[in-house]
């Protein structure tokens, strides 16, 4: 069966007999994103080099004037990444390799990504700046990065595990010298976790948006109040 | 002598051509017959193997048969609890704390690979069979069990309540875990429980 309306499936490769996608996009040394430039222009030496992969920019950039990227990438009018979409990092099973933190942005007005990574040697401290205060969103994110690769981000008003609970002793499970099964016998691991309090783990300002109702949007706020007059409850202060 | 002696309401008198209105049976077996029709359920549902479960529930497979349409989404008013999926370690307190809010009598179906050994989650997260943290009655293999697989496992349940016998209190006693390791069995049969075997690294098992 075929189904006509559709483009034939592309073998995955070029004429010339490199891969590539069915849009034709190459594996490598494709077109950069134009804010990679843009990079390159204004903060010269910050960059250490840029690559694309399937279509997509891969700026490499040193750890120092990384947050001033972060924001310039941010405020500038001609760039504005206005969504952060994930903050992770990567370890090579090769030992002689660094440890890549990664962070992809997104421009939603221009239609850009971008991926910004940060070498860090693997002897060395691992500590990244936060930049939790150009994206709120980044809180979580890096409290993941955090909890599996054990990466510090400074700056970072309250970082704890996030996916672990918080007397998890073991160590960082995405390191490649954790062992699979974890570092204790299954019985220690067992007696470790019942031990745990399962209330004590989220604090109530995690759990309520009583306080957080004056930021919230108007017409949230509209809502909630009408909530509020139909039922009669005390809802939201 | 024109006295009658007086009535001995202790005595139940038998007319044995008419026994309109009476049954004997034992007390044990309507007992059980009572709460083995209407178990309900605590749902704990973590993985895809609550999906089936809610195939199970639903009109096609319709476990109201068993009299196990009112799931229980509260601990204290549930007879079983059916942990469907598996159970990382950060949901061992709660479901601990799930099962001994429970009331007695308490029944719990293990559903599912992972619930019932850890599956292919051989890995640090991850419960190795819930059977370390709470007693189990019934295991259900499948990945994830058909609905008809669990039913099974409920069939099986309620014989073993029909088997129940009032005189044997040490079914329906609460039992406390170890005071200073809160484990209900001892260590070294967790260790035991949780062993690797199958396709993985550092095979310990199915090594020749």
């Amino acid at each position: 069966m075929t189904a006509p309306n559709l483009p034939a499936p592309s073998s995955g490769t070029a004429p010339d007999g490199t891969p590539s996608t069915p849009r034709g996009l190459p594996h490598r040394g494709g077109a950069l994103n134009p804010s990679a430039d843009a990079l390159a222009e204004r903060f010269g030496d910050a960059i250490v080099r840029s690559e694309a992969t399937w279509g997509e920019t891969t700026v490499f950039v040193h750890v120092e004037s990384l947050h001033e990227i972060v924001r310039w990438l941010h405020d500038e009018p001609t760039q504005r990444y206005d969504y952060l979409v994930d903050v992770t990092a990567v370890e090579y099973r090769d030992a002689m390799r660094p440890i890549e933190v990664v962070w992809h942005l997104r421009a939603l007005g221009h239609r850009r990504f971008l991926r910004l990574k940060v070498e860090l040697p693997k002897r060395g401290t691992l500590i990244v700046p936060s930049v939790i205060d150009v994206y709120c969103g980044a809180d979580w994110l890096e409290r993941e990065c955090y909890d599996m690769f054990g990466i510090k981000f400074d700056g970072h008003p309250d970082l704890r595990r996030i996916l672990l609970w918080e007397n998890y002793q073991e160590g960082f499970p995405l390191r490649k010298n954790f062992p699979l099964r974890g570092r204790f016998s299954r019985a220690e691991q067992l007696k470790q976790a019942l031990a745990q309090d399962p209330e004590a783990r989220y604090s109530m300002n995690e759990l309520t948006i009583a306080e957080a109702f004056d930021s919230l949007p108007e017409d949230m706020r509209r809502r909630l109040a009408a909530d509020r007059a139909r039922t009669g409850e005390e809802g939201v202060e | 002598m024109g006295v009658t002696p007086a009535l001995d309401r202790r005595v139940v008198p038998v007319d044995p051509k008419s026994q309109d209105g009476w049954v004997t049976s034992r007390l044990d077996f309507l007992v059980n017959w009572a709460r083995a029709g209407s178990l309900w359920p605590m749902p704990f549902g973590t993985a895809c193997c609550a999906i089936e479960f809610m195939s199970t529930a639903a009109s096609r497979f319709d476990l109201s048969r068993f009299g196990m349409e009112r799931l229980s989404y509260s601990p204290r008013q549930a007879d079983v609890l059916i942990c469907a999926g598996r159970v990382p370690y950060k949901l061992a307190p709660v479901i601990r704390r799930i099962y001994q809010q429970m009331p007695q009598p308490k029944w719990v179906i293990s559903m599912g690979a992972c619930a019932s050994t850890g599956g292919m989650f051989d890995n640090y997260a991850v419960v190795q069979g819930i059977d370390t943290i709470i007693p189990v009655d019934v295991y259900v293999p499948g990945c994830p069990p058909r609905p008809e697989a669990l039913m099974h496992g409920i069939i099986m349940l309620q014989q073993k309540v029909m088997r129940d016998r009032l005189r044997d209190g040490t079914l329906h006693t609460e039992i406390e875990p170890d005071p200073t390791s809160q484990l209900y069995i001892p260590p070294s049969r967790i260790d035991e429980l949780s062993e690797p075997f199958g396709n993985s690294v550092n095979q310990t098992r199915s090594n020749p």
